[in-house]
């Protein structure tokens, strides 16, 4: 510590490290100085200009911040309860409050209602399917092999970084009916794949199949990085008592993976629960709105220029998700 | 299985050192021999295949004619190759400009979070001042709130700005970050307080001791954080998508999303093409820093 200090600190002349216990190290928050005596004459001034300093580099975020984030989920809140439209624009105070008909509007709506069911649907086989898919890979990657594994890795992550427009052109090819390349693969086994996308019962499946593909990757690389924390010798513990790989891996394992578990089913679940490119640029919503999914209507209600509406709908999402996030605390948290 | 126990004396279970990865260098000793279990590697490669796939043929059918690109059943290399798709594909459609779109988008949003969120981030973790558990709280607890419930004010306030349409308007509303901020401030948390005394000490002013001792010291952390946030810059669709409205101001998927929808959705090179040129600088990107970026993701937990 000292040294480091000595020797960034070297370039504005010859250093000489302060004491542990020299005041000015807020870091339990208690206020700088008081009480240790050293420096008296300085602690005043020296406390201000702090302030001073930390308010200077705090100013451009705060301002961006309040103006791009803070201010408008407070206005979302208040349109959500008012019957803004798009062309109420320029006249502000032409809108009038409605209370929260906007929100029953929202949950009497059938397509909203359909929306919803779709995505309970995509989150329900979506998030156990990509988590079980990425587990079984960090798992095969930690213990299973030696060689290759950084190639593994890279290429399984590959997908989460690539943009969804342009993954949404490749698998629309891929999932052609007659003559994408799946089709054709399946094939030659002798069977016969349905019209993935054109299909209300297949529609759902293969937007699944495309999100797992493109998001399991990031949960792979974060189980890898617990597993990589559950101490080997629990494991030759465990192997001396005669437990067999799955009982290590059920019994030893899992219980210590549980923190790591729970992060990334709350990630997975808040990001699911919104999703909206996969149907937006794959299928518009249909066929006959087996895909259409909560934000993806809400961006249309924008679109028709229900301001109001959308605002209302875009809390619901927000309660929805907070709702499930604290589900996931209270399930996984409780046995520990 | 479980050759190498054998070196372990029998006796009571040793207290397991929680925390710190012990050394693995035993990494077989889960009962497999030197290499792995061959059919895992089998296993692994098969699904390797199956995730790179569509990568590799999306490049491939880039060059491809449309003749070639109808065909059933589909080819995979390219019967005759050229480089015709990429040709129209800057002459014909202008993505060239939403290259240059794309890339001062990035950059600016890059530059933007790595400068304020690093501002704010020193100061929340090491200095002392009024508001500062406010800031703290108000950041957090917008982290979790989804995108969806800033959208509509978000757009009505830069319309009101008079920002659609206009390259600002793209880059403004993400010139900050309150996972930025949350990323920066774990980091520097991190770093000796001892830092700060030392440039004073010296006599350094405040904003010098940040700029010349801890930032220098902030490389992993604003590595990963100007990774993340040139990504999800270059990836980002619904915005631009809203924003930009006339030609010269699309960004990257904006025109391939439009294009993929409009008139030439049946111009399958072409698109593949674009798709192959959204895909490619970034995973250019990746390579170079991927060992960083993983780590990243690793240790901040978010994608």
């Amino acid at each position: 510590m000292t040294a480091q200090t000595g020797t960034t600190g070297s370039s504005a002349g010859p250093v000489t490290p302060p004491p542990v216990s020299s005041p000015g190290r807020p870091d339990d928050g208690s206020s700088r100085g008081r009480g240790d005596g050293g420096s008296l004459g300085r602690v005043g001034s020296g406390r201000r200009r702090e302030g001073r300093a930390a308010w200077i580099l705090a100013i451009p975020f705060c301002l961006l911040f309040l103006a791009f984030t803070a201010w408008p989920v407070i206005q979302s809140l208040f349109m959500s309860i008012t019957d803004t439209r798009a062309r109420d624009l320029r006249h502000p105070f032409g809108v009038n409050v409605i209370g929260l008909d906007n929100f029953t509007k929202a949950l009497s709506d059938p397509t909203f209602r359909k929306a919803a069911a779709n995505t309970a649907y995509f989150v329900l086989i979506g998030m156990p399917l990509t988590l079980v898919v990425a587990l079984a890979a960090a798992v095969a990657l930690d213990k299973g092999i030696t060689r290759f594994r950084a190639v593994f890795r890279l290429g399984f992550y590959m997908p989460v970084i690539t943009s969804i427009v342009a993954v949404a052109v490749v698998w629309r090819f891929l999932l052609q009916d007659p003559g994408g390349l799946i089709n054709t693969v399946l094939g030659w086994v002798g069977i016969t794949g349905p019209n993935w996308l054109g299909d209300p019962n297949w529609s759902m499946p293969s937007l699944i199949l495309m999100a797992t593909w493109r998001n399991f990757g990031t949960a792979m690389i974060i189980f890898l990085a617990g597993l990589q924390a559950v101490p080997a010798e629990l494991h030759e513990a465990a192997a001396i008592d005669g437990a067999n790989a799955w009982k290590r891996f059920r019994f030893v394992t899992m219980p210590l993976l549980r923190p790591t578990l729970l992060f990334v089913m709350v990630t997975t679940a808040i990001g699911y629960l919104q999703f909206f490119e996969e149907p937006f640029v794959m299928t518009k919503g249909g066929p006959l709105n087996s895909t259409i999914s909560l934000s993806m209507y809400t961006y249309q209600q924008f679109g028709f220029g229900n301001y109001g509406l959308a605002s209302a709908m875009s809390y619901i999402i927000f309660v929805v998700i907070a709702i499930v996030t604290a589900l996931q605390f209270r399930l996984l948290r409780e046995r520990t | 299985m479980s050759v190498d126990t054998a070196q372990r004396p029998t006796g009571p279970a040793p207290a397991p050192s929680r925390g710190k990865r012990p050394s693995r260098t035993g990494s077989g000793m889960v009962g497999s021999s030197q290499g792995g279990r061959w059919w895992l590697y089998l296993l692994l490669t098969v699904a390797l295949v199956a995730v790179i796939a569509p990568f590799v043929w999306m490049v491939l059918g880039s060059f491809k004619g449309e003749g070639e690109l109808r065909q059933v059943p589909p080819t995979w290399l390219p019967e005759s190759a050229s480089l015709d798709n990429y040709t129209q594909l800057f002459s014909k459609l202008n993505f060239g400009q939403y290259f240059t779109n794309s890339i001062v988008v990035a950059v600016v949003v890059t530059a933007g979070n790595l400068v304020f969120c690093s501002m704010l981030g020193y100061a929340l973790a090491m200095l002392d001042f009024r508001g500062k558990k406010a800031i703290f709280i108000a950041v957090m607890g917008t982290l979790m709130i989804p995108g969806v419930v800033t959208f509509v004010p978000l757009f009505v306030l830069v319309a009101n700005a008079g920002l659609i349409d206009t390259i600002p308007g793209l880059f403004l509303p993400f010139l900050v970050s309150p996972f930025g901020v949350f990323l920066m401030r774990q980091f520097i948390l991190g770093l000796p307080k001892d830092l700060l005394d030392a440039g004073r000490v010296d006599g350094a002013g405040e904003l010098r001791i940040f700029w010349r001792i801890i930032l220098p010291l902030c490389g992993p952390a604003l590595a990963t954080l100007g990774i993340l946030t040139f990504l999800g810059s270059w990836n980002n669709f619904l915005w631009p998508l809203v924003v930009a409205q006339s030609e010269d101001k699309y960004t990257l998927p904006v025109a391939l999303a439009l294009y993929s929808t409009g008139q030439n959705s049946t111009n399958y090179g072409l698109l593949l093409a674009g798709a192959t040129v959204v895909i490619i600088p970034i995973l250019v990107v990746f390579l170079i820093f991927q060992k960083r970026f993983i780590e990243g993701i690793a240790t901040t937990g978010l994608k």
